[in-house]
């Protein structure tokens, strides 16, 4: 019988199996620019777990319990693991650790700046949890029905750990706005510093957001930038009267007709100003991921060597 | 995250059978052990994002969160001993560097990774030996700790007896700077097994293990590892002492500058 698919390319057989919402495999064909798009994204993830570590990191050493430190010391820990398989599914795609290092050292590749706003009270590891990886959780949750089977099966276990770090944020802002009168205004000056960039995490407006056409139709992003972002807040307005803080947007207010919250125009300046690197921590960041490896260069190389002589000593005695 | 308060829930029943001054000691004790965990947790746990590997980040924090959990359970168990309504918080945030009971060893700066990987051999290899002789040891809350301890103690043990043979046997940098670092760390070592005025009489009435052993298997093992690592082991080097008894180097003060800030600025609160 002949097989309805043979006189295809295979940039349509490629595009039919997606179309199919048929996983795509290491070993599968697949198009150099989704090949290349994948990389950039998986990268970028993996990037941002690992300078993620950074603004939480800046706490565990001043975290106000012993019970708190050890939850934040964990997360953290997670954000490291995430990393971890987060790279080696950006491996099954042709590059290396060392390669996705080197881009992200060089500045050529980007981590989400999100990252890129400094920690400074407490009261930031709640909102990292409750906002951040609030936002994090929408941007992923679609990702475990990614088209690449790799990145969907690591989304699928980042997802998991994120959505218990989110609330253990939501924890910790609560147990703020339950105490005392300080507590509480450590939870809302923090709440306004944290809004608007969280809102920036799910990327520009649709239309100034040219990938995402060709990202959807490869079924590696599911949902626009403003889809996203309208369910974050959406979702996120309630919770902030719940706990009895006030979202820093005047312009917040519920929609009857849409069945959504209307809200404020993001200050996209601000945005593009933190993208290009001019963020308050963006030099911090990247100065101390590069000084990590540079500084750690000869522990490697020594872990090498010493494996090296090792096999080569078995070697002899076999 | 799982919140490990197995040790809190129920009284230990030999608590009753022990006089007022043999509780306080006992306290005194159990208090050392937490503040060792504590301030060595805290200095790995500075490592945090700042690691030579991801892998080896992942590995210090796990340690860092293994000591944290044991200095808990301690804390918790001080807290009993002391039976004055202190919590483990209290005893963590609210005592002064003079009031700390850690070797000298463990409050050491992290220096580059020999420094750590150097600082945390010395401790595992006393840690191991000690939560094993802690583990047939007269007090029962103290081997029950000692036994969860132990399980992880030996995973620590491992990774840095490992990492020692690595630098001392990988390049010839990383063998300069295991040296170093050997040369540096190992005058702290010593006390952690010359028992105080309080552990000698803790040891007398059986309530904790001699050192004696601890302190043969330590050397055995040492031995063992540094001659894997084609590294010596100092001789005839003077051991500082004096942490155990709350004479502390500057590097504690500022280490609990940082730890206890939050609770020192604001007291009192829930968190």
């Amino acid at each position: 019988m002949e097989n309805p698919t043979q006189h295809l390319t295979p940039e349509e057989q490629f595009q039919a199996r997606i179309d199919a919402d048929v996983r795509i495999e290491p070993k599968d064909w697949m198009p150099d620019a989704y090949r290349k798009t994948l990389i950039r994204q998986i990268s970028q993830h993996a990037h941002s777990e690992l300078v993620g570590m950074l603004p939480e990191g800046n706490w565990i050493t001043r975290a106000p319990s012993l019970k708190r430190k050890s939850i934040l010391l964990s997360k953290v820990q997670d954000e490291a693991g995430h990393g971890l398989y987060l790279y080696s599914a950006a491996e099954t795609l042709g590059t290396t650790r060392d390669q996705m290092l080197a881009d992200l050292h060089s500045g050529k590749a980007k981590y989400s700046s999100i990252f890129n706003y400094p920690t400074l009270s407490w009261a930031d590891m709640g909102c990292v949890g409750w906002l951040v990886d609030g936002a994090a959780i929408l941007n992923q949750v679609p990702l475990c029905r990614t088209s690449y089977g790799p990145y969907a099966r690591a989304m699928v276990r980042v997802c998991k750990e994120e959505s218990f770090h989110q609330r253990q944020g939501f924890e910790i802002m609560q147990t703020l706005c339950e105490g005392a009168e300080s507590q509480k205004a450590m939870a809302q000056e923090a709440l306004n510093r944290w809004w608007w960039p969280t809102l920036m995490m799910f990327g520009p407006k649709d239309e100034d957001s040219p990938n995402t056409a060709q990202s959807m139709n490869w079924r590696i992003k599911r949902f626009t930038n403003d889809e996203l972002r309208q369910k974050f807040v959406d979702m996120m307005v309630p919770q902030a009267e719940f706990l009895g803080l006030t979202v820093p947007d005047e312009k917040v207010q519920w929609n009857e007709a849409r069945q959504a919250y209307d809200y404020g125009e993001v200050n996209w300046d601000e945005f593009w100003a933190v993208v290009k690197g001019n963020g308050l921590c963006n030099r911090d960041r990247l100065g101390a991921r590069v000084k990590a490896h540079e500084e750690g260069a000869w522990v490697r190389e020594a872990a090498m060597a010493h494996a090296a002589k090792r096999a080569e000593r078995e070697l002899v005695a076999a | 995250m799982q919140d490990d308060m197995q040790f809190a829930s129920t009284e230990n029943p030999a608590l009753a059978t022990y006089t007022p001054a043999v509780r306080q000691q006992l306290f005194q004790f159990v208090l050392q052990l937490a503040d060792t965990s504590l301030i060595l947790g805290h200095r790995l746990s500075e490592w945090c994002g700042h690691g030579p590997i991801l892998e080896q980040d992942l590995a210090m924090a796990n340690i860092a969160l293994d000591l944290l959990g044991e200095t808990r359970s301690l804390y918790q168990y001080a807290a009993q001993l002391e039976g004055q309504g202190r919590t483990e918080d209290d005893l963590a945030y609210l005592r002064s560097a003079t009031e700390y009971r850690n070797p000298l060893l463990v409050e050491q700066p992290n220096g580059d990774f020999a420094d750590t990987v150097v600082r945390q051999f010395l401790f595992d290899n006393f840690h191991y030996h000690f939560l094993k002789q802690l583990l047939t040891n007269a007090d029962e809350r103290l081997a029950a700790i000692a036994e969860k301890s132990l399980k992880e103690a030996t995973y620590h043990l491992k990774w840095s007896s490992e990492w020692i043979i690595r630098l001392g046997d990988g390049t010839d940098e990383s063998r300069r700077r295991v040296e170093k670092s050997i040369t540096e760390l190992w005058r702290f070592s010593g006390e952690l097994t010359t028992p105080t005025a309080l552990e000698k009489s803790l040891q007398a009435m059986g309530l904790i293990p001699e050192y004696e052993d601890v302190q043969a298997s330590m050397t055995a093992h040492a031995e063992r590892v540094l001659t894997e690592a084609t590294l010596a082991i100092p001789q005839q080097i003077f051991m500082l002492t004096g942490g155990k008894d709350g004479r502390h180097t500057e590097h504690l003060g500022y280490i609990l500058t940082e730890l206890q800030y939050m609770q020192r600025t604001f007291p009192g609160l829930t968190w």
